[in-house]
């Protein structure tokens, strides 16, 4: 027990707990997008593998790093092209189209790395994202190092969170992605585009899902290495669940989330820790997943037309 | 755009856009070619020549689509009822695990050992995919995410055991299992050829498949299920009943694939056994149109890719990831395709 206390009072688990959280804000935010409009993406785990492939090959070859950021969001959206193209106008099964898309985008990221580097053993790496230093707050005793020594991609998460959540329920175009994944006749009969909304929410939102794989390459770590976003992605489509489809309580899942793993880094650690195996903390962010779904099953507040494609004249 | 149905397609239509489909993806193919710098037309032949060029490539070939028709079979019986089972690689594991279990620890004969491996395997694979569905007809928790999570999940689970009781004490420190001894595994089909009973065992149950869905009751409801839940219950289909016979189904046959990699190929249980198998095995469900014997002919198409591609990846110096893009891309333009057989596009 006074190993946790001896955890939670240290300020660097506060920072692993915002540093762990960011990828899952960006994709969790982006999965959120594509669900209210009406669209499941289970591309999401292989999008946030090529958006890190993408950025840190972007700047591994001489690009600067928000310009490697700005590769993933646009490689990100190319793929979330093609899987709103597949599941809106041609309405193709979500779940194969996303699974496909998941597919296609990880061997694609493999294959251009085994192309640019045929011949290395251990991966090149980066000068990645440092943290910013506020003045005044970053100096705080404590509180400066475990809170506001994150690095820009980090605060960029939570202005994103701040962000969708504006769009989503103060502006027309929010209305507009809520109704399509609602009550898309509604929408169609105010004279908008069902397809072309659900189409710009997926595509948007698989930008966000690269922008997250890229935090791990450009931010979290320096390199890439295969199988580094390791279920990610299926854990941020347990989030969107968790958080009930609202921007910021799945902000709070992702951060409640993100506390649990660091916590189970550091209690491995820990001579308590030393007796059980690693494995089983490495299970822990998958079995909490898990629960999540299973603690909100009977909260349901699923988007009416989830999954459902809409096909213009069709009653 | 919009979608118009197609009351009756011509066989141009139904024949020519999947095998236009197919032509699209030897292009990419030629395209991934290009980009690695390597010769479009040279790098084709090498994977056909890899996958089917001599007797020994067919065999590999047979070999790799052994447990892909397993896992495609899994996939194609749950994707019927619209059970999205994507655990497929955690059930397969749980059948390895099980087999290695009882092929090295009960010290069984041979004749008696294989069978209970087998039936061991199935139970092991059924119950790992009875968690998410009771889930799912229980608390309406999607099955999708649990499935997937279920894979990581059993992955540290077998690395676990690799490391620890199972460990081969005899294995000079890595994470293997102990071999199973020779009278306990899957004997080859033809004496000298490098094909086991696995391949049958797989042929075997994709007939076992075929008939229980065209022959029987649960495979007329499984049908139903699938094709309109909310119908198939308004005419007294016991729906809930029906997904969790699908998923024992469905887990069991994953779990085989398990079972005959470590009986008839490997011989022993690690934590690489499943190059991703229960993945790939979508791809071989959906090339299929869900068809069990239709199984059959996809997987080891996608086999020969597999094989092909690694041995041109040799030769050739083009990435061996070649083949996932390839299967991928497959899928993509098949399920377009298919669809297209249906529909027409109309503006407006």
């Amino acid at each position: 027990m006074t190993e946790i206390i001896d955890i939670l009072i240290s300020a660097s688990f506060w920072a692993a707990v915002l540093r762990i959280a960011s990828p899952l804000i960006f994709a969790t935010l982006g999965e959120l997008i594509c669900e209210r409009a009406g669209v499941l993406n289970l591309g999401i785990e292989g999008i946030m593998v090529f958006g890190a492939f993408a950025g840190w090959m972007a700047v591994y070859a001489g690009l600067g790093l928000w310009p490697g950021v700005l590769v993933a969001l646009l490689a990100g959206m190319a793929f979330g092209a093609l899987h709103a193209l597949l599941t809106v106008p041609f309405g193709l099964s979500q779940h194969v189209v996303g699974l496909g898309i998941t597919m296609l985008a990880t061997s694609s990221a493999y294959y251009a790395y085994r192309l640019a580097l045929p011949e290395v053993t251990s991966p090149p790496r980066i000068d990645p994202f440092q943290p910013l230093h506020i003045p005044g707050l970053s100096d705080i005793p404590w509180l400066g190092q475990a809170l506001f020594s994150q690095t820009a991609l980090t605060w960029a998460a939570f202005g994103c969170a701040a962000l969708v959540a504006l769009v989503l329920y103060r502006t027309p175009l929010g209305l507009a992605v809520r109704a399509a994944g609602e009550n898309p006749q509604a929408v169609e009969a105010q004279g908008l585009s069902v397809a072309a909304i659900r189409m710009g929410a997926v595509i948007v939102g698989s930008g966000l899902m690269a922008v997250g794989g890229a935090f791990l390459t450009m931010s979290a770590f320096s390199s890439f290495f295969f199988e580094m976003v390791n279920g990610r992605g299926w854990i941020c489509i347990a989030l969107v669940v968790f958080g009930a489809w609202k921007p910021g309580k799945a902000l709070l899942g992702a951060l409640l989330f993100a506390g649990f793993d660091a916590l189970q880094i550091r209690l491995q650690q820990t001579p308590m820790g030393q007796l059980v195996p690693y494995q089983v903390f490495l299970m822990i962010p998958y079995v909490l997943s898990i629960l999540a779904l299973i603690l909100m099953s009977r909260r349901a507040e699923v988007p009416a037309a989830l999954m459902t494609p809409f096909n213009r004249g069709e009653r | 755009m919009r979608l118009d149905p197609i009351a009756a397609p011509s066989p141009a239509r139904t024949l020519g856009l999947p095998a236009l489909a197919l032509g699209a993806t030897v292009l990419v193919a030629m395209g991934l070619a290009l980009i690695a710098g390597a010769d479009p037309l040279a790098t084709l032949g090498l994977i056909a020549r890899g996958a089917a060029g001599s007797k020994f490539a067919l065999l590999e070939t047979l070999n790799r689509a052994t447990p892909l028709i397993f896992t495609g079979l899994a996939i194609s019986v749950a994707f019927r009822a619209r059970l999205w089972n994507i655990g497929a690689e955690a059930q397969l594991y749980a059948g390895a695990l099980v087999t290695v279990v009882i092929g090295t620890q009960l010290g069984l004969p041979g004749p008696l050992a294989l069978p209970l491996m087998a039936l061991g395997a199935v139970l092991a694979g059924a119950l790992v995919l009875l968690g998410p569905v009771l889930l799912k007809t229980r608390l309406g928790v999607d099955e999708v995410v649990t499935t997937l999570l279920l894979n990581f999940i059993m992955a540290l689970f077998i690395s676990y055991l690799l490391e620890g009781p199972l460990k081969d004490p005899m294995g000079m420190g890595w994470p293997k299992s102990p071999a199973l001894p020779r009278d306990a595994r899957l004997p080859r089909i033809v004496e000298g050829l490098r094909l086991h009973w696995g391949f049958g065992l797989a042929l075997l149950s994709a007939l076992a498949v075929w008939v229980m869905q065209t022959r029987t009751t649960l495979g007329y409801e499984i049908r139903a299920t699938g094709l309109n839940a909310e119908a198939a219950r308004f005419a007294g289909i016991p729906v809930g009943r029906v997904l969790v016979k699908t998923a024992l189904i469905s887990g069991g046959l994953a779990a085989l694939a398990g079972f005959s990699e470590v009986a008839g190929l490997k011989g022993n249980l690690t934590a690489d056994l499943s190059p991703g198998f229960g993945y790939t095995g979508i791809v071989v469900a959906m090339l299929a149109l869900l068809h069990p014997l239709g199984v059959v002919v996809s997987a080891l198409f996608v086999a020969g890719v597999f094989v092909g591609a690694d041995s041109m990846s040799r030769a050739a110096g083009v990435p061996t990831y070649i083949a996932d893009i390839l299967l991928a891309t497959a899928l993509l333009f098949m399920v377009l395709a298919i669809l297209l057989t249906k529909v027409r596009v109309v503006r407006g």
